[in-house]
Order: structure tokens, then sequence, then C-alpha cells
């Protein structure tokens, strides 16, 4: 499979120290790069190819080796030393994540050295990380409590701190830090600087001073942290963690005067099974609706809902776009136009590539419109007092919880969406709530925003929107049906893990223009013969080389509309979803993202009866009108990458 | 810090990276030079640094923080740096240390209030033979008393003389 | 004092011009026969290793000498640049053309600035006379050239690939071997890294032959070794002697008669007690690097495994759990035991995680750390154990039985 990791590899700015094992060197005569070497591991023999790690070699013989440091989405580091085997004339004992075999190697991963060398290990990080299990968000969950478990920690050898030795960093809406817990697994840095190209968490200081900092100590909200979350997502331990709502939550649910309103995104419902000890992969979709109207939430509703508006409202912005400069001539339109859904790649060209905000959709994400939506519209029309409502939104996301609460998303009059909780901690709530969600009775969604499409479901995964506008702007723009053009209107060249994906839509031929769009362009005949061409990056390392390419006028640059996702693999490997992560992990939650969508009946977002019914009841001027503007749009703030 | 001296840090860095490459290799000579000339790698430079060599700020900082000479906060025109591994220390480093505490009225790690001297420790400088031993700035002073150390000071400050003369010229 | 050293009688440019009569292979065939191995102090035969740099594919490779000479009690490279840097690049450019590398880097310690003047001086002049450069010392085709990249106060840059991460921009920080820096090296590209000495014994041999280098010595550690002698001695200084010296016959060369210990190998190496001063300095038995400390009658051994800790706990580069922790727990140990209250069981229980850092530490550094340590303990654990001071158990009892 095509990872995202494959990429990094290759492009990588990481110190070679961090990389994998390269293996260039083949001894001549010996067949290069791919032959197999012997290796013997606990008695047991097997061949595995040429610079394969002991690791992985380890793994495929079914012998477990500890690991700390190590993460299957991140360049190899060795530095924890829990992973330590016996390799036959080596001095020495080995780290089995860094040490490629490259001869016929002996290896015993459980002697006596090795026992002793992993436990002092364990014992040394131990005397270094404050803090009580029972009191952490990462209560069995965490990689260093079950190492202490398989190591039979029943006392501290080199003791325990007694005082915290850092202050916690809570500046930030969506990521916590509390360096105490850290163990210098140096994991988080990997993730800010290889895997996403954020660069705000690097190793400080030397020896027994070194510890992961932000650039001079800042609080993460005021450094040039995406809020993207996956530094989360990698760390063992609870040292990163988001900041939790669920107390002013179920205040709210408690409150018998408050109106709490949840949406739902598609990601989170195809992993909160992994909360609940099922493999990736088990979309749970509508048990968790019963498990929320167990909660206490008054109405559940499909923030697919809005993701179809967005493609309403997005399409025909960039509709407008390239109207203006293909038609109009004017040379002051941005192209090509970049999607806003992803709160994390929003504050990512925020501070890194300020200059082309102009190219980002003013289109809200999908979870700011829903908000907004329910505090105007769907009040008016239950008549309740928009004041006495409070909407949450359950995201895969940490970076929605900065989103939220960004001073602009106020257009309803109101905060337009109150609180932000994680795929994690919306199953901490199911499970408070005494609810064992794999097992309870399924229901559907609240109307009137339950009625969702395939198209909004897809937004879970990387390529996900560029698909569901695709389809949309076929049958809207050409007249003809998607399924003509690709079977099961499944548009495969936008799925999967590839880094950046690029295709190329011909327009042989154009349709009428549809009532909802006759008063914004008369005639699709500019658009007869155009080729379209869109692209998708996921992960802001995929990100940067998409807009490195735009700067340097590269292929990219002739696209005409740009996905980009801020976390590896699109929302479904978001900052909130469950802990661990790892591309299979990942690939079988978007299998089941892409099941669902083919299960649904209506597929594409124009179709959607709701979103017909609100351009024709309130945003009646419909897509890009002046209540949408109101609402559904909004803009961004040059931040730039200086600091101080 | 007055925008004109930002751009005056911000050309005088960008020279010493198209002198030595902008490239990730040229960091730490684009440091050491901004640190000898400066006193010190000041927040703005690390930005600056970072800017011009395509890395980001956190990684700059990340290597000034590891390197014993290397800093991000101001340190005195002299540094004084004492050598305390071993075989100073038994050829009497700690006489040395409490005297120039005294002369400096500093601690070690800390720096005179005019800003002319930084004292701190130094691991063995490889003059093992002939210890005490200490660095001024680049300057080494082998078996050094603790009557000697008013000697070095006093040499220094004289320096400084001349060298904040030159400063003035350079305003005017 | 620094007595009359072998590099002082080596004419200038003969081992170089003998060189480059050579084929490549003849030159690495040499180094091997005259048994050479590393002079900084782990031991790495020259010959193997400038043969897999040779053999090794890259479209650049580099020559690299490792002049960040901070092992405590370590100062010969000191006097090696200072007086005889012509040896010491002659090495380096023989380096180049036996592994095919165009560019040399020297690694110069930041403590050691106030020799760069020195250096660049002795590099202008060796290419005005073209010993550098295109067609290096008249040999078409051969271009190679020595610049000078400074350190920056960081005792870890010593291990060979800290130094090039540090080269390369980064903290100094040790990888993961394999792969070595001949094959992915400096740049990802075949690097050889050498210590100071090493190159310029490397022009000696070149000069005078395998055959004289081997002479002297012993079977598995061949030729002359220079010894940084400091601490209790009559004379501290820059010494030559042949490999397999015993301890003994060096303390008396050196006026270090009567000494209760020797420090061999710098505060990584060992502390030898009196008792084995029969013991010899070589690769077989006791290694170093060069350094040697002698002490004295009256010395507080827990006074120098404390000083010896101190530097580790500041000098570890921090990224692995054994040496960045478990340098800060021997420390606190030792302060225990000088406090009068390390328990036996606890000092068992230092002295095997010693044993792990040496074990399951990422390189050399900490693999080396709690040596000084260990041999400490080990060796002295009368002088060491049941200390009383303010505070400790003991004092309490003693208040007691006078109350």
């Amino acid at each position: 499979m095509a990872d995202n990791k494959k990429n990094i590899e290759d492009v990588s700015r990481a110190p070679v120290s961090q990389r994998g094992p390269a293996m260039e060197r083949v001894a001549e005569g010996e067949g290069g790069i791919g032959a197999q070497v012997a290796v013997n591991i606990d008695g047991r023999d097997a061949k595995v190819p040429m610079g394969t790690t002991i690791l992985d070699a380890a793994k495929k013989l079914g012998i477990r080796i500890p690991t700390l440091c190590h993460h299957p989405d991140l360049c190899v580091a060795g530095v924890c030393r829990v992973c330590v085997v016996e390799v036959e004339n080596q001095r020495t004992l080995q780290a089995a994540c860094a040490y490629p075999i490259t001869q016929p190697t002996k290896v015993k991963t459980h002697t006596r050295k090795v026992r002793q060398a992993r436990r002092h290990v364990v014992d040394l990080l131990l005397s270094q990380h404050y803090g009580d299990c029972y009191a952490c968000t990462r209560n069995n969950n965490c990689e260093l409590q079950s190492l202490a478990k398989e190591y039979g920690v029943d006392f501290f050898r080199f003791g325990h701190p007694t005082e915290a030795r850092y202050e916690k960093d809570l500046s930030s809406h969506s990521v916590l830090r509390d360096m105490n817990k850290c163990v210098l697994c140096r994991r988080c840095v990997r993730t800010c600087i290889d895997l996403q190209e954020v660069g705000v968490l690097e190793a400080v200081g030397r020896s027994c001073e070194t510890k992961i900092a932000t650039f001079l100590d800042k609080p993460l909200a005021e450094v040039v942290c995406i809020n993207c979350g996956q530094c989360i997502n990698r760390c063992p331990t609870g040292a990163l963690r988001a900041n939790d709502p669920t107390d002013e939550v179920w205040a709210a649910i408690d409150d018998p005067k408050k109106h709490v309103v949840i949406q739902t995104a598609p990601a989170p419902r195809a992993a909160i099974g992994e909360c609940f000890g099922l493999e990736p992969g088990h979309a749970l979709t509508f048990e968790m609706n019963t498990a929320l109207r167990m909660c206490g939430f008054d109405k559940v509703f499909d923030t697919n809902f809005t993701a179809d508006l967005t493609i309403l409202e997005e399409g025909t912005e960039l509709i407008l776009r390239l109207y203006k400069a293909l038609v109009q001539k004017d040379r002051s339109v941005a192209l090509p136009q970049f999607t806003s859904c992803s709160p994390g790649w929003v504050k990512y060209i925020e501070h890194f590539y300020p200059e082309y905000l102009p190219n980002v959709s003013s289109a809200k994400s999908p979870q700011q419109m829903f908000g907004a939506i329910i505090k105007t519209y769907y009040a008016q029309m239950h008549k309740i007092d928009p004041k006495d409502i409070v909407t949450v939104a359950l995201m895969p996301c940490s970076a929605k919880k900065f989103e939220c609460n960004r001073p602009e998303m106020m257009d309803s009059g109101y905060k337009d969406v109150d609180y932000g909780l994680t795929t994690r901690e919306l199953a901490k709530m199911i499970s408070e709530a005494g609810i064992d969600l794999p097992t309870i009775p399924k229901s559907d969604f609240d109307d009137p925003f339950g009625s969702a499409t395939g198209s909004g479901v897809i937004f879970g995964a990387s390529g996900g929107v560029m698909e569901a506008a695709l389809r949309t702007v076929i049958e809207l723009v050409v007249g003809i049906k998607v399924e003509d053009l690709y079977a099961h209107a499944d548009i495969i060249p936008m799925r999967g893990f590839d880094g950046v994906k690029y295709a190329e839509i011909n327009i042989p031929k154009v349709g009428p223009v549809p009532e909802l769009l006759k008063k914004l362009v008369p005639s699709w005949d500019w658009l007869k013969g155009a080729t379209l061409k869109v692209g998708v990056a996921h992960g802001t390392a995929n990100a940067k080389r998409v807009m490195e390419d735009i700067k340097a006028g590269g292929k990219l640059s002739e696209c005409h509309f740009i996905e980009f996702m801020g976390c590896p693999g699109g929302c479904l490997g978001g900052g909130g979803q469950p802990i661990p992560t790892s591309p299979e992990i990942r690939a079988a939650r978007a299998k089941a993202i892409y099941d669902e969508d083919a299960h649904y009946e209506i597929r594409k977002s124009h179709e959607n009866p709701v979103v017909a019914k609100i351009y024709k009841e309130f945003l009646t001027e419909g897509p890009c009108g002046h209540l949408s503007h109101k609402l559904l749009h909004t803009h961004y703030t040059p931040r730039g990458k200086y600091i101080v | 810090m007055l925008v004109t001296e930002r751009e005056r840090l911000r050309d005088d860095i960008q020279a010493m990276a198209d002198r030595m490459g902008r490239k990730r290799d040229a960091l730490i000579p684009i440091l050491q030079e901004v640190q000898t000339k400066h006193q010190q790698i000041s927040d703005y430079a690390m930005q600056v640094v970072a800017d011009l060599l395509d890395i980001h700020p956190v990684e700059v900082y990340s290597v000034v923080s590891f390197y014993s000479f290397l800093d991000n906060k101001p340190k005195g025109r002299f540094v004084v740096r004492l050598c305390r591994t071993i075989s100073c220390d038994m050829a009497g480093k700690e006489a040395v240390a409490r005297q120039l505490m005294n002369d400096l009225g500093v601690c070690f790690g800390e720096s005179t209030k005019d800003g002319k001297f930084t004292l701190d420790w130094a691991n063995c400088i490889g003059m093992c033979d002939q210890g005490p031993a200490l660095l001024v700035n680049e300057q080494v002073h082998t078996k050094v008393t603790p009557e000697g150390v008013h000697e070095i000071l006093e040499a220094c400050r004289k320096t400084f003389g001349v060298y904040a003369q030159e400063k003035k010229e350079e305003r005017a | 004092m620094t007595a009359k050293i072998t590099f002082a009688t080596i004419e200038a440019g003969a081992g170089l011009k003998a060189a480059l009569g050579k084929g490549r292979a003849d030159i690495i065939g040499e180094l091997s026969a005259s048994g050479i191995k590393g002079r900084g102090g782990a031991g790495f035969p020259v010959g193997v290793k400038w043969n897999l740099c040779a053999a090794a594919r890259g479209e650049s490779k580099y020559v690299v000498c490792n002049a960040d000479e901070g092992e405590p009690g370590t100062f010969k490279d000191r006097v090696i640049l200072m007086e005889h840097a012509d040896l010491v690049f002659e090495g380096m450019t023989i380096g180049g053309y036996a592994t095919g590398a165009r560019e040399g880097i020297v690694y110069l310690r930041g403590e050691y600035a106030y020799m760069r003047a020195h250096l660049e001086a002795v590099l202008a002049k060796r290419r005005e006379k073209k010993l550098l450069g295109k067609n290096a010392a008249g040999k078409q085709g051969f271009e190679f050239d020595i610049r000078i990249q400074m350190g920056s106060g960081a005792y870890v840059c010593g291990e060979e690939t800290a130094l090039i991460e540090s080269l390369e921009g980064h903290r100094g920080e040790p990888r993961n071997r394999p792969p070595f820096p001949v094959d992915t090296g400096y740049m990802g590209r075949p690097t050889v890294v050498n210590n100071v000495e090493t190159l310029a014994w490397v022009a000696c041999i070149m000069a005078k032959g395998a055959g004289w280098f081997k002479s002297v010595g012993t079977e598995k550690s061949t030729g002359l070794k220079l010894f940084s002698v400091s601490g209790d001695c009559k004379n501290p200084g820059v010494y030559e002697f042949p490999m397999g010296i015993t301890i003994s016959k060096l303390m008396q060369e050196v006026g270090g008669e009567g000494a209760k210990a020797v420090q061999v190998g710098g505060a990584s190496g060992h502390c030898v007690p009196a008792a084995d001063f029969g013991r010899t300095i070589a690769f077989e038995d006791i290694s170093t690097g060069g350094s040697i400390i002698v002490f004295g009658k009256g010395r507080d051994m827990l006074a120098v495994a404390r000083n010896f800790l101190d530097f580790f706990v500041e000098e570890s580069c921090g990224q692995c759990t054994p040496c960045r922790e478990g340098n800060h727990k021997l420390l606190e140990g030792v302060t225990m035991l000088a406090e009068g209250r390390c328990s036996m069981a606890y000092l068992k229980e230092l002295m095997s995680l010693g044993e792990t850092m040496q074990l399951a530490s990422k390189c050399g550094l900490g693999q080396s750390s709690s040596n000084a340590f260990l041999s400490i303990v080990k060796n002295f654990k009368d002088e060491i154990m049941g200390r009383a001071t303010q505070g400790s158990l003991t004092h309490r009892r003693q208040g007691a039985d006078h109350g």
C-alpha cells in the first residue's frame, strides 16, 4: 500500500540518523537490492529482504519485541533502547528497530542481558515520569504503562518524581502539553517536523536537561502550531492530549434550559469502535446515534448535511472564479481554488503561505456551516431562542476545537459551534454513561438534518471532498450522470493514500444551467471542451510539496481546484481519532467510509433534498448569495511564521 | 529592538548565508559567526537564519540549545570559561573559581551587569598538563593562580576600552 | 613537557610523495600490513576502514579529521596540530587519494579556536605549494582540498556519527550504526573519519613503511602512540611510547611513582589501581586514546568519580535513555555514597545499571560513561563506602550515643 510514508522517506529533511536504514550498498554478485538474507531469531529461521530490521523480521516470525520510540508512521530513532536485543558477535546490545539485517544474523530477544537492560530502561523512564496512572487520560492506553506491566515493575527501582518539573501548557484550544509525563521518545518531534513539516516541536537542551519544546519555549497558542493533533495520536503517554470539553458538554446536557444539539462528522463513526475493543474498520454510525440520545443530547444531526451544503457553496465559488477568470478575463481571480474544510490546513496556510490566502475558498467548513444554520434556520424553524441552543460537534479533529473558537465564527450572533468533541472524548462520555456501544440498538439521525448523501460521508477520507465536488460538477455542468464516466460514481483516481493525487477531467459537452445557478452564470458554453484539473493532498508535508510546486509554477499551479487535508489520510487520520494509528488502521477506516458511501441511496450532494429545501426556504438567493455569504462564508488571517 | 536594528541584523545574516551557502550544513558556521559578532543569537536572529536556510526556527533553537558555545541569551564581551575537569580540578581550579567570582562579582553562568564579562565553566579544554586553565573568548590561559586572575581580567578591561572606542567610531 | 616525538623526525612531504607513487590498493595494503588501529580510542583498523570507504559507491566521498579532542586528560592532538599540522594534512591527502575523496574536513573543537588561524595558514601554504587543489602534489587528475569547520562545545561530537551530524548542521546526536560512515557518512556519502594522530601516523607509515611501524608495539597493537599525561606526576606532558608499555614503566618515565591509581583513557576509560600497574596499555589489555591521569596517594577516589560523572551528566547528548538518565542516577549514587547513605543493595543496583549503560546505550559515549564509576567502585570499595556526614544515619546514632 502506498501510504504517505513513502513520500516522506523520499524527501524528508530529517537527519540521516532519524531515517530508516538506507540499504544501497550490496556486495557485488549477491543480487543487489531485494536479495534475501537468512536470519535466526530465538532459534527460528527466516529469510528476509536485505536491510529488513530485526524488529520487522521478528514480527514476520511472530516474535514480539517491545518498542517505545518506534512508530510505523515515523522514521527510525533508536533512542529509547527498549527494543534492544542480543546480536551474535556484537559486543553491545542492538536496537531491533534500527538494526538492518545485511548478512546472516543470529538474534536473541530475551536473554538475561536483554531483560535486565529493558527493565532498567523502563525503570529509568519511570524515575522521570511524573504523575499517577489512574489520574491520566491515557490510563489503559499508555505504552509506558504497558511496558511497566510487561516488565513486572512493582516498585520504583530508581525513584519516582514527587513533584512536577514543568508547568503544563494549557494555552491551546486544541493541544495540551504536560511535559512531566514526557519520556523523550521524540515521536512528536518526528511527527511535527518530518511527517507534518510544521516544525513546532523539537528537542531542546542537552543531556538530562533535554526536553521537548517549542521555539523559545513559547506556549503552543503563540507558535505556529496548526492544532492538527498528530503529535497526540503518536504520543505513547499522556504528555500530549486534546483540550477536553466533556465537562462543559455534560453541564449543558444537565441544564434543562439548554437545547443541546450534536452534529457528527463522518470519520468518527468509522473509528469509534476501536475505543470499544473492535478491530479498526467497523462503522458504528447508527449505534452512536442511539448512544448520543442515551447520553442526553436533544438532537443528533449528521455533519454530512453541511458537507453537501459545502459542496454547493464551494463548488459555486469555484465556478464563479473560473467564470471571472476565463470569461470576464479578470486577472485578479486567485486560482487554483483551495478547499477550506480542514482547520489544520487553514492555519497552516495562514502561517506558512499567507500570500496564497485569496486562493482558499471562503466557504466555511461543514462544522461551522452547521453551527450557523442551527442557530439561525433551525432556531427559527423550531422557535427556540438561539441563546439557549448549545451546538456540539463530534469531530475526528483537534483543530476543530480551535476553529470553533475563532473570533470570526460568530455569524449567527452567537458562537456558531460551542464545543468540539473528539472521537476519543465522545467514547469516554459513552463509557461514562455505562453504554457498551457495539451492542446497543441502531437508530437514525434526527430530521431535518439527518438525510445526507454518500458524498458527505467520503469527506472523511483524503480525496473525498474532491470526489464529492466532481460528482456534483460533472452532473450540473456536463449534464450527464457521473456513472457514465465512472462506474458506480466511484471516482477512483481521487482515492487512496498517495501523498499527492492529480486528475484531469475533460468536459466534452455541456448541459443546461440548473435553476439554482442561473442567476450566476448564463450558460456553460465557455466550459465546453475545457479540461478540469484537480489535485488532492493530505498531511501538511504533502501540502507543502503542492504549495512549493505552485510557487515554482509547476504542474499543480495549473490546477483549478485542490483539496487539502491537514492530516495524513484525511479526517479519518485526524488528531482526535482513537489511539493508536498506523497506515493499516487508517486504511481500514477508509474502507469503512467508502463502504458506507456505497450503501447510500443518494450519493451526490446536489441531490440532497434538504439542501434543495434550505435554498428554497432560507438561503433564497442561492449558493454564494447574500445570506450564504453572511452565514456560510468566512475570511482568513495572514499570520506569517515570524513570532517575535 | 528597533526595526532598523532588525533590518541591519537581517542584512548581516543574509550576507553570511550567501557567503556560506543557504543550506542546512551552513547552519552552525552561521550561528558561530552571529554569536561572535553579536555575543548572542537573538530570538529574531534565529528566525532569520531559519527563514534563509528553509528550516524551522525551533530547529535552530534546538541546535543553539545543544552546543555550549552558542547561546540565545546575551553574553558578555569576554566570556571566561574555567575548565572544571579532573586534571584542572586536581591542579587547584577551585581556588581560581572562587577568585573569579570575587573579582567579577558574579556566579558561574552569570554575566556582569555592565555586560563586559560572562563567567562560565568549560569541560576539559585540552590543557590538562598546564592546569588550572581557562579560556577568555578564544584565548587560552594556563597555570592560572588565584592571584593571576586579576591580571587576566585587567587585560580584558583594557582591551574593552579599545573596543568601546571602536564602537563609538562605528556609530559616529 | 613535550618529549621529542617521531613526527618531528619525518621529512615533510615524504609520506605523501611515497603514497602518490603507489596504487590506491597498495596504500591501503601498506596500512593494513602496518596493523595501525585508530588512535582516537576505539581502535578500529585503519586499513579496513579505508578499504570499506574506497569500495563504497558514492558520487562524492569525504575524509574527515576528528580534531574534537575532548576526552578529559587528552591534549596530544593539540600538540600535533600546533607543531605537526602538515603531517596531519598529508595524512588526509593520502586518505583522499586512497579512498577517492575530493574533500577533506577538519572538525576542530570550539575550545581550540585559537589554533584556527595557524591551521588556515598551513593550509594556505600547502595550496600555494600546490599540495592541495587540482592535480594535488603533482598527481595528474587528483583533486583534493581541506577546509576547517569549528565545533561549538559538545564533547559528544568526538563520536564520529555525532561529528557528522554536527557537520551537517544538526544537534550532535550519534546516529544508529549500521549503516557506518564508510557507507553513509557526511551528506549520506562514504566518509572516513580518523583521529588527528592516526592521520599523522598514516603519513609516517607511508614515508617509512609498514615494517618500520610494526617493529615496535605488540602483535595486536602495533607501533608507537602518543600519550597525554597529567595529574599527580612530576612531568606532565605529551609522550611517545610503544604500544604495550606497562603502566608502571609509564609511571617511571613521567615521574608518577607512588601513584595510588591511574585513569587510562580519560573519563570514559578505566581507573587502574596500583596493584594492577603491571598491566599493559594496548588494545588487547587496557586501551586508551592517549589520556593518562595520575592520582597520587591523597586523592579521594569518590571525588574523582563525581568529577567524571559531572562531566557525563553535562556532556551526554540526551537522546538515549540509558545514558541520559543513567549517568544522572550514577551521579546521585555518588552523592549518596559521599553522604554515607547508600546501601550495598542500591550500590549493586547501580553497578548493574552501569552494565546496562555499557550494553544498551546508543553510542560509544554512553557505552563507556559508566566505566570510571564501575572501576572505582570495584577497586576502591573500602574507601568510598561507610562514609559519615551531617544528616546521615551514622551521625544520628552518634548523637544518640552522646546523649
